[in-house]
């Protein structure tokens, strides 16, 4: 393993004689005039557009109105069970009136017999519509937002961002990253999208805006 | 097990029969049509794109000139948090290290997430022989697997059947795979993609080993990066104990804010969207979270060969984004199969002479597979020359063996070029000769007349006309 | 100002006619035009198909021959494209060629972008009342970036009616040598930009390359569509007294 490594550097370093020996990487010019964003608007009634084009269900609620949303759109789906992460806040459930499971490392067979998943996310991207759940107290593991169909997201609006390169910064690299633009989709038959292969079929966002 | 490219025909004949495919004429254009409408409509929103593309390749043109650095500097990222990498010199040594480590876990079946990197070595074939089992997730990678076919599109690797041929392989192959296709399936997209859906969910929830490419690899933090749309990426790189990533060396990017161009660039290259519905990013392993154990392995395989060439280097920039496959005249006539490789296209034109050599005669002639238009600079979002790398072979192929004949045309070409009065003298010889011109031509000529006429030559040239002119002129 | 035609090697041998139209238009416009004799072929043919060494010679040719003008005109958009876009890479920075291209090609211009960018006219005083679509080369449209050049000054020619091309910026199939090397590929995407000719009713399909209508013009001659081919400068020459139909 160790000699094909030495192989490819040494390939690699071979090819590369006609890059000076002076030049370091950083030197190799990167122009960065691109937008930081694009100054589309209202990046929460953006965000809610992009979605709604995604075909996810989108809610707006003052934070008095969370736990009515959450919970008329949990009732909805069914009696349960929902799973939810360890840290997700009590409060967001207050009416919920629905079998809750608070994950503490279900087994793939409990998480697929759930009837959804409720969670917060890291950050939200207007432009692209785009919620990224980074593995956080009030999001958990991947596998919760992935095994079951239905995924109910709660988007606080401070965390709304209006571009890609916006939200980098606020993403922690070491942590694992989920970035969901929409339900699960495939354009895979004759290029016409599909809503709903793999992934949770249905995505159900709601957005809560402070009454400032 | 799905069949290989081994043995194909050079580019016109495969090209030729697929001019004569009604069916896959209609479905490739069908297709690549729509999706080209719909990234053309996404791009158009962006203001920037112009300055999203040149940063786009300027990063990649970063990173080749110094691979080296960016190469070890991931292996000491991946390694440190947790992930353990491997290097494969080609595509022989690559499988052998997929295949060691699917056997250390003492498991016997794989979930794949689609992956060009593993189609290029042919993994599956690779660990079929090693007697492990590997399951396409993706939709259209199974419908190629259960089809006993080859890829023919980087993006959509079925995109060459429709609804209904797709109906009858699902119908016909799924039970011999796991999960049959329910009773009365119809030819309806959702229908089809609820099919694969009940398919693959036993396979996602029970097996204990995955293999992934990856479209980025950040080699500051040692991130891996992969763009889906379906959930079957997720379900690979979420669920199993033990995955494993198979990623060419020219996939790294410096640093996790260098996505902010990607994460723009390719998800409106590809499928025409905003952004695709699922990325994942991860790093190392994550305790409680995925899976236990990560490996990386680094594929060379005729990249860094590609790298030395300085023309033809800037092929290693590409994001996989399939943007000039769906705008390629010549790839909606000729379809994917014609290229005889997994990367079909104008890339594939320009990449698979490169990975492979131009030896063989499909190889020779895939840079001629290129009427030089333009289009799939255009698109390419991180501003590939296509058709300047495409020459740059043509020349490769003309210093190597070549087409005899051609070269002695070519050289009579330049002769006559050389000086004008033997180009006059040429001229008038071919006036001479005007009535004598058939309408169907013998022999090479008969590839022009078989389709169009061709046009009268006149008595005179232009330089002959001029010069009466104005020796007329001089005269008065 | 002194500008020179550079006639092409496929027009000087197949398409006079356009030559002679080119002449006729700018003398009707004031302006002498010069023909080197010197001059032969730009080396596409030979670039294209992998023959640089024999490509390069052809372009110091023309270097040569054309160093003294202010504007060297070229009736064919990918012989100009040849020397603007192709000509900077046969010479190897700071070599003579590469000096000698850089002062010259920027002069080189496509008859749409002398007139319009040069002399400063779109109304020529042509006359041609007949039905037209315009057909953008590839290299007209993406190596010269003609842009809507050839459309403003054929909406200027009296009588013309010009009516819109489906598919218009995709390739017609000829790509050189492409033509014969890849002859089925190129017959579909001639057939299928001859179709789209047809379908718009027009009598006559304009572009700037005699080399692609050459593929286009023989495609739809086979086709026995009755659609006509005529390069831009043959409209742009026609007049009542001497019409290009």
């Amino acid at each position: 393993m160790t000699g094909s490594r030495e192989r490819v550097l040494a390939r690699v370093r071979a090819a590369l004689a006609d890059v000076p020996r002076e030049e370091a990487p950083e030197d190799a010019p990167v122009p960065r005039g691109y937008a930081r964003e694009h100054g589309l608007g209202d990046p929460v009634a953006l965000l809610a557009d992009r979605l709604v084009d995604y075909r996810a269900v989108v809610h707006r609620v003052r934070p008095a109105g969370l736990a009515r949303t959450v919970g008329a759109a949990l009732q909805r789906r069914g009696p349960g069970p929902f799973v939810v992460p360890p840290g997700l806040p009590e409060a967001w459930l207050q009416r919920a009136g629905v079998e809750v499971v608070h994950d503490d490392g279900l087994g793939v067979a409990e998480l697929d017999a759930a009837a959804g998943v409720v969670t917060g996310c890291a950050v939200a991207i207007a432009e692209t519509g785009t919620i990224v759940l980074d593995a956080g107290a009030d999001q958990g593991r991947r596998a919760i937002t992935l095994v079951p169909d239905y995924h109910l997201c709660v988007v606080p609006a401070e965390r709304i961002v209006a571009s890609v390169p916006q939200a980098l910064p606020h993403l922690d690299p070491l942590r694992p990253l989920t970035w969901i633009s929409g339900p699960s989709a495939t354009s895979d038959i004759e290029l016409d999208r599909v809503e709903g292969v793999h992934g949770p079929r249905t995505l159900e966002v709601v957005i809560v805006e402070d009454a400032g | 097990m799905s069949t290989t490219f081994v043995g194909m025909p050079a580019f016109p004949d495969a090209a030729r029969a697929a001019t004569g495919n009604a069916q896959l004429r209609h479905n490739l254009r069908k297709a690549t049509h729509t999706i080209r409408d719909k990234r053309a409509a996404v791009v158009d929103e962006l203001d920037d794109w112009a300055r999203l593309r040149a940063a786009g390749a300027a990063i990649k043109d970063r990173v080749l000139r110094h691979l080296d650095v960016y190469l070890e500097r991931l292996e000491a990222s991946v390694t440190a948090a947790g992930g353990t990498v491997h290097w494969a010199a080609d595509a022989a040594e690559a499988n052998r290290i997929v295949t060691d480590l699917v056997r250390a876990t003492g498991h016997d079946e794989v979930v794949k997430v689609k992956s060009m990197a593993t189609q290029e070595i042919g993994l599956n074939e690779a660990l079929g022989e090693a007697g492990i089992t590997a399951y396409e997730t993706d939709l259209a990678e199974l419908i190629v697997q259960l089809g006993d076919d080859t890829p023919s599109h980087i993006l959509v690797p079925a995109i060459h059947r429709n609804r209904s041929e797709i109906r009858e392989i699902f119908r016909t192959r799924m039970a011999e795979w796991g999960v049959p296709a329910p009773e009365g399936l119809t030819d309806d997209p959702r229908a089809l993609a609820e099919a694969a859906r009940v398919h693959l969910r036993e396979k996602f929830l029970s097996t204990k080993v995955a293999i992934s490419g990856a479209n980025f690899a950040v080699a500051d933090t040692g991130t891996l990066v992969v763009l889906e749309s379906e959930g079957n990426g997720r379900m690979c790189l979420t669920l199993p104990d033990t995955l494993i990533s198979v990623v060419g060396i020219e996939k790294v990017v410096p640093t996790w804010s260098d996505l902010e161009v990607f994460l723009q660039l390719l998800p409106r290259s590809s499928t025409g969207e905003r952004m695709n519905p699922y990325t994942s990013t991860w790093t190392g392993v994550t305790p409680g979270d995925g899976p236990r154990e990560f490996h990386l392995v680094l594929l060379d395989n005729g990249r860094s060969a590609t790298l030395a060439d300085t023309v033809g280097r800037q092929a290693l920039r590409c994001i996989r984004c399939s943007a000039c496959l769906n705008i390629c005249p010549v790839y909606e006539r000729a379809g994917g199969h014609a290229y005889g490789s997994v990367y079909p296209g104008p890339i594939g034109a320009i990449l698979t002479p490169q990975l492979r050599g131009v030896t063989s005669e499909l190889d020779a002639s895939l840079p001629y597979a290129s009427s030089l238009c333009g289009a799939c600079y255009e698109v390419c979002p991180v501003a590939i020359d296509i058709p300047e790398v495409l020459v740059h072979l043509r020349e490769r192929v003309v210093e190597g063996k070549g087409h005899r004949a051609e070269k002695a045309a070519m050289a009579a070409a330049g002769w006559v070029f050389g000086d004008d009065r033997r180009l006059a003298l040429a001229q008038r010889a071919a006036g001479a000769a005007r009535g004598l011109v058939p309408r169907h031509l013998p022999g090479p000529g008969a590839a022009w007349t078989d389709t169009r006429d061709i046009p009268d030559i006149p008595p005179e040239s232009f330089r002959d006309w001029w010069r009466k002119r104005h020796t007329k002129e001089g005269e008065q | 100002m002194r500008i020179a035609l550079f006639i092409t090697c496929v027009n000087d041998t197949l398409f006079p006619r356009t030559g002679r139209a080119v002449l006729r238009l700018l003398e009707r416009l004031g302006h002498e035009v010069e023909f080197p004799q010197a001059q032969t072929c730009c080396g596409q043919m030979h670039y294209n198909t992998g023959y640089r060494r024999d490509a390069q010679k052809l372009a110091v040719r023309f270097v040569e021959t054309f160093a003294d003008y202010d504007a060297v005109l070229v009736p064919s958009g990918s012989c100009a494209g040849m020397v603007r876009d192709n000509y900077p890479r046969l010479g190897e920075p700071g070599s003579r060629l590469r000096r000698e291209v850089e002062r010259v090609a920027p002069k080189v211009l496509d008859l749409s972008e002398l007139l319009v960018d040069v002399l400063g006219v779109t109304d020529v005083g042509a006359y041609f009342p007949h039905r037209v679509t315009y057909h953008p080369t590839c290299h007209g449209l993406r190596l010269l970036r003609l842009g809507d050049r050839p459309e403003r000054l054929l909406r200027a020619v009296r009588g013309l009616e010009l009516v819109e091309l489906d598919g218009a910026t995709e390739c017609c199939g000829f790509g050189g040598t492409f033509a014969v090397k890849n002859a089925a590929v190129s017959a579909a995407m001639g057939s299928d930009k001859a179709r789209h000719a047809a379908d718009t009713g027009a009598e006559v399909l304009c572009a700037v390359d005699n080399s692609c209508l050459m593929h286009i013009g023989g495609t739809l001659s086979r086709q026995r569509t009755g659609v006509r081919v005529l390069h831009l400068a043959e409209i742009l020459a026609s007049t009542e007294e001497e019409p290009a139909l």
